[in-house]
């Protein structure tokens, strides 16, 4: 089975945001980047295991700088096969998928694995854009994913409960929690990623469909109201009175 | 200008976010709603309350799976000479948005906040709502999908004529083996009002305290990410940024500290009450209204107060 996962590189958790350029651009000095922890945990963890249970090989897939180089051998020590790194500043999600997708058709994918949004721009859209340009069907926030044959069997998230589905390959799966659990990379997994192939292929120069024009931080919170804990009629009266929340 | 939104019908009753959409799309345009299944008239007939016109409805099919409703909906928006979709960005949005998008060719603003400003770019939050960014669309169509809870619902009062059509949705490639509907919890993503529960509360024999509140209340109930991973809860409550993110008008959280990955998920609430026996705890930061005091007695007084609230209005 040949297994696709779409990595992609998100600010750490801990980042502070702020914005430059007349706060049009996000400013990215000193930010630490990560593999987007869906694409990780889940997506990349979940190919490795089919991988590892019924054979084949995990290919992974970034659109992105050199400096992405660094989080897509994170990916490789935890244990994909082989990267590619399709060489293009990612700057909306239309660009990405159209330059997966493009990738992906000649790779001739069994299954085409990613993290539900990555935690920057929260998105979810890569997923459903890249199963419509390879015509497959699309299983979104997928929390399990068992293969038998060319059957998959899913367990998805739906409005109010879960949802059990079969559909056959190939498919794109779009991963959440429940999927698998995070791998911490060893030593030897970090060894052998340096000698594993990184591919870094040219841009197919896909349309940008979208772009942020400008940014804008939130209002600071103001204080917290405390409330006495033996006053809880107190409390529930701002909520209905100030907050207006109930 | 004309403008169409996808509406979910297959329940028992048109969700909330459902009719915020209409009302998002009131504001754009002449709007057009397009749903599929066995739903009645009526009960379509309603969206029209909200501003829409007309309700195309497609008999031939049941269900939301996401190849088809695109097909519905590319059909609909043809049909009627739409050139701005709106969906929901619920589960359904964030899967069908998406693939609509390239097969229509229109750039897609995914979990819009707000009504599109003067420049025409629409208001969306990023950094998993720690800021937000203004999106501009490049193409000539264009597909807001709405954050859920993110605009008031209003009321226009106006009646829907309803029409069959053939959208054209093929077959389903996807089977449903099973549907699993946990009864009488009010889905999270959608919840208006939520309760939620740390380690602090000690163990999942004590969850009678949240859940009490939240019955009260009338609100969902959700848990921090050790609860989770401890079983303590159902994966599914867990809110945070790896977990479910939400956008409720209450927030009510009870023995969390407030960690920045569980803020992540939580931090679009419009009110939020920290209940917490440490009064350093980084939740405080966050919160709007705070109570330093021990769950455990503060719960069950809240419990009484909102019920004698409900009592007295």
């Amino acid at each position: 089975m040949k297994i696709l996962v779409c990595i992609s590189k998100a600010p750490d958790t801990t980042t502070k945001i702020s914005f430059t350029d007349g706060d049009t651009k996000f400013d990215e000095s000193g930010v630490k980047y990560i593999v987007n922890p869906y694409d990780e945990w889940y997506a990349l963890v979940r190919g490795l295991e089919l991988k590892e249970a019924q054979g084949g090989s995990v290919t992974t897939v970034t659109v992105g700088t050199a400096e992405d180089e660094a989080t897509i051998r994170k990916a490789l020590a935890i244990g994909a096969d082989d990267a590619t790194r399709i060489d293009v500043k990612p700057e909306d999600a239309s660009q990405v998928a159209a330059e997966i997708a493009h990738f992906a058709k000649e790779g001739g994918y069994d299954l085409v694995l990613l993290g539900k949004e990555t935690i920057d721009y929260n998105g979810s859209q890569v997923g459903g854009m890249l199963a419509e340009h390879l015509d497959m069907p699309f299983i979104s926030l997928a929390e399990s994913l068992t293969i038998e044959g060319t059957t998959a069997t899913l367990d998805k998230e739906i409005i109010g409960g879960v949802q059990t589905v079969e559909a056959e390959l190939p498919l794109v799966v779009s991963c959440a929690k429940g999927m698998a659990e995070q791998r911490i990379p060893n030593m030897r997994g970090i060894m052998a990623a340096r000698k594993k192939p990184l591919n870094v292929v040219p841009s197919s120069n896909a349309a940008k469909n979208t772009s942020f024009e400008k940014y804008a931080l939130p209002a600071p919170k103001s204080a917290v109201k405390l409330i006495d804990p033996d006053n809880m009629d107190e409390l529930v009266a701002l909520l209905h009175n100030e907050a207006k929340v109930i | 200008m004309s403008v169409l939104v996808y509406i979910n019908s297959n329940g028992e009753k048109i969700a909330k976010n459902a009719f915020e959409a209409v009302t998002y799309a009131k504001k754009l345009g002449e709007v057009t709603a397009v749903t599929n299944g066995k739903a009645d008239d009526s009960m379509l007939a309603q969206l029209g309350k909200y501003g829409a016109d007309k309700v195309l409805v497609d008999r031939s099919f049941e269900g939301i799976d996401e190849q088809q409703i695109t097909k519905m909906v590319a059909t609909a928006a043809e049909k009627v000479g739409a050139n701005t979709i709106v969906f929901s960005n619920d589960l359904i949005g964030k899967a069908v948005a998406p693939r609509l998008s390239v097969k229509m060719n229109a750039g897609l603003v995914a979990g819009a906040s707000g009504v599109p400003k003067e420049d025409g770019t629409v208001p969306v939050n990023v950094f998993s709502g720690k800021a937000f960014g203004f999106v501009k669309v490049n193409t000539d169509k264009k597909i807001i999908a709405l954050l859920p809870n993110s605009i008031q619902v209003e009321e226009t009062g106006g009646e829907a004529s309803v029409e069959e059509f053939a959208g054209n949705a093929g077959d389903s490639r996807v089977k449903v083996k099973d549907t699993k509907l946990p009864e009488g919890d009010i889905p999270l993503p959608e919840a208006e009002l939520v309760v939620s529960g740390g380690r602090g509360l000690k163990g999942p024999e004590n969850w009678d305290l949240i859940l009490d509140l939240a019955k009260e209340l009338g609100a969902a109930t959700a848990c921090s990410r050790p609860v989770a991973d401890s079983d303590w809860r159902p994966h599914h409550e867990h809110v945070g940024q790896t977990g479910v993110a939400i956008a409720p008008n209450l927030y009510i959280a009870a023995g969390i500290s407030g960690a920045i990955q569980h803020l992540a998920g939580v931090n679009r609430s419009k009110v939020i009450v920290v209940i917490n026996t440490d009064n350093e705890a980084p939740f405080f930061k966050a919160a709007d209204y705070g109570v330093v005091g021990d769950a455990f007695e503060v719960l069950p007084k809240l419990t009484e107060a909102v019920k004698k609230f409900k009592a007295s209005n």
